[in-house]
Formats: structure tokens, C-alpha cells, sequence
């Protein structure tokens, strides 16, 4: 097991104008220009009357669902607004985690000196197998969480976590902001730890049965990558749906 | 004598046993919940899968910890 070599951070490339690159940048770079790409040159062509064209379809079928699933825990009128932002994580997630799993898309790299020793360093890295992505796309959903909270209720949201009117309450208050600062760090480890415990699943599977043991755990790192990018989306979504209703009005009903 | 490895061996294993007792309680709840009514069946799946998430939440911690004290 000597030559196994797992690196739970990911490693530098380069350096750009004094900023340091590394190999899950570039690769979140690749996969954010090619979903923009997509975009871009498919709404140039959509046909909105007579048959639909076969990309069209599978597209519709894809955001329609979503939707239906967003709208289903947020209802109607919060999915319009929701709508962008949660079905935005969802396909960067998806395709970040699915980017990952490319057959040798990790064998290609240089050598490089990592605290003074020689090791290799892979071109391709998951955007989500580095725990700095997940944290940033953490950060997003729960700053946004907030702002959604603020627009729906205005200053009355800050009575969630500054509640003056009772000692109970007050306690509620910072029982809340902790447990927002702790979903802030669960959304985090859950994604990047799925996914690196997925790409050292593989790696430790080539190791022990070459070419043959991996195969079944493709399948399986398929599956959970769809899986955690639909789980971001409806934790997403469940938390600025909760952060949107009124606490006192919940009461009332 | 190293003890690193037991170390990281007994927060793994240990970390796992809840998540896999509490996946194990929803996954089955959930397939009770569809054979009494199959109509409900997207709605107790998606609520399935968020319970999956939470529960597995856990044990993603313990397998970080486990990877701190392997690799850092």
C-alpha cells in the first residue's frame, strides 16, 4: 500500500498574478464554462412552437422535474424566486461531482515538490473534493437563507435569534444562530466528505482488484453524486422556505 | 508502538455504527410508509432522502476525523 497516495487538499499548479492555482480551480473552471456554454448556445436555439428537437426534450424533462420537486416543498409562489438559485447549485453540484468520476481523467499530471517532497500532481481534481468549494457554496446558501429571511419579513427576522421578550426566548434566539452557524459547516462536510471518501473508494479498490474492482463503485459514485447534489437542492430549499414564515404566524394557523 | 492507526480505525467504526442503525430505521420506515399508501409515494421519497442525508451527515463527520488523523 506504499504507493497509494491520497491528498485530502487540493494540490497547486501554478501560480496566476501572485494567486496560487490549483487543480480543482482549474477543473471548476472547465465544468463552470462548459455549463455556460451549454446555456448559451442552446437558448439560442430553442424552438418554443411545433416539436421540440430531442436535446430540447431531455433539457425540459430535466428542469421540469426540478421544478416540480422545488415547488413541491416551497410552493408556488417562493419557487419562481427560488427557483434559479437552488436549480443553479444543483447543476453545478451535479456536474462538479459527475466530473470527478471520469475514467483517467486523474492519471494525467506532472510532478511537483509539496513540502519539499516530490509527489504527482494530477491536472483534474473535483471542484466538490475540495473542502474551500464546498465552503464557498455553503456560505452562498446560507447568506442567501438570510436574505430571503430579511426580504419576506423585514426587520422582524432578526427577532429569530434577538428575542428580548423572555429569558426562554432569548436562549431560543441563540440556540438558532448556533444552529445556523452549524448548518453552515454540516452542508460543508457533507458534500466534500461523500465525495473524497468516493474518490479514495475507487482508488483503494484499484489498488486491491485492478481494472475489475472499481467498475461496480462507478455505478455507485454516479448515484451518490446525483444524490448529494439533489440533497444540497432540497436542504437549500427547505431552509429559506423555513427562514421565509413568520414565527409568530405559524402559531396563529 | 503506534497507535494512529486504531486511532483512526475506532472513529470510523465507531462513527458508523449510529448512521447505519438510524439509515437502517429510515429506509425501513419509509418503504412501511409506501406499502400503506403507495399514492404518497414521491412525497415519503423525498422526505426519505433528506432523513438519509441528515443520518449520513454523521457519519461523514467521523470519516473527516478519521481522514484528519490519517493524512494531516
Amino acid at each position: 500500500m506504499a504507493s497509494l497516495h491520497i491528498s485530502i487538499s487540493a494540490e497547486p499548479l501554478f501560480r496566476l498574478a501572485g494567486i496560487t492555482i490549483t487543480n480543482s480551480i482549474l477543473t471548476t473552471w472547465i465544468v463552470t464554462a462548459g455549463l455556460i456554454l451549454f446555456a448559451y448556445l442552446f437558448s439560442r436555439n430553442l424552438k418554443l412552437k411545433g416539436e421540440p428537437s430531442r436535446l430540447q426534450s431531455l433539457v425540459e424533462l430535466v428542469v421540469e422535474g426540478l421544478y416540480g420537486l422545488v415547488e413541491s416543498v416551497a410552493g408556488r409562489l417562493q419557487a419562481k424566486q427560488l427557483f434559479p438559485l437552488v436549480a443553479t447549485f444543483f447543476l453545478f453540484i451535479l456536474f462538479s461531482n459527475w466530473s470527478g468520476i471520469i475514467p483517467g481523467a486523474g492519471t494525467i499530471g506532472t510532478h511537483g515538490l509539496i513540502h519539499g517532497e516530490s509527489v504527482f500532481i494530477p491536472y483534474w481534481r473535483a471542484p466538490t473534493a475540495d473542502i474551500n468549494t464546498t465552503l464557498a457554496l455553503s456560505l452562498v446558501a446560507m447568506v442567501m437563507v438570510q436574505v430571503y429571511g430579511f426580504r419576506y419579513l423585514g426587520f422582524k427576522y432578526l427577532k429569530k435569534f434577538f428575542d428580548f421578550s423572555s429569558p426562554i426566548n432569548f436562549f431560543v434566539g441563540i440556540l438558532e444562530l448556533v444552529s445556523d452557524l452549524s448548518k453552515v459547516i454540516s452542508f460543508t462536510f457533507r458534500l466534500f466528505g461523500n465525495i473524497i471518501a468516493g474518490e479514495i473508494l475507487l482508488l483503494v479498490m484499484a489498488m486491491l482488484v485492478p481494472y475489475f474492482g472499481p467498475t461496480p463503485f462507478y455505478g455507485l459514485e454516479i448515484f451518490v453524486g446525483f444524490i448529494q447534489a439533489l440533497v444540497f437542492l432540497m436542504l437549500s430549499t427547505v431552509f429559506i422556505n423555513m427562514a421565509t414564515i413568520s414565527h409568530a404566524a405559524g402559531h396563529d394557523d | 508502538m503506534d497507535i494512529n492507526p486504531l486511532a483512526v480505525a475506532l472513529a470510523i467504526g465507531l462513527g458508523a455504527i449510529g448512521p447505519g442503525i438510524g439509515i437502517g430505521l429510515i429506509g425501513g420506515k419509509g418503504l412501511e410508509a409506501i406499502g400503506r399508501n403507495p399514492e404518497a409515494t414521491a412525497k415519503i421519497q423525498s422526505a426519505m432522502i433528506l432523513g438519509f442525508a441528515f443520518a449520513e451527515a454523521i457519519a461523514i463527520y467521523a470519516l473527516v476525523v478519521a481522514l484528519i488523523l490519517q493524512f494531516v
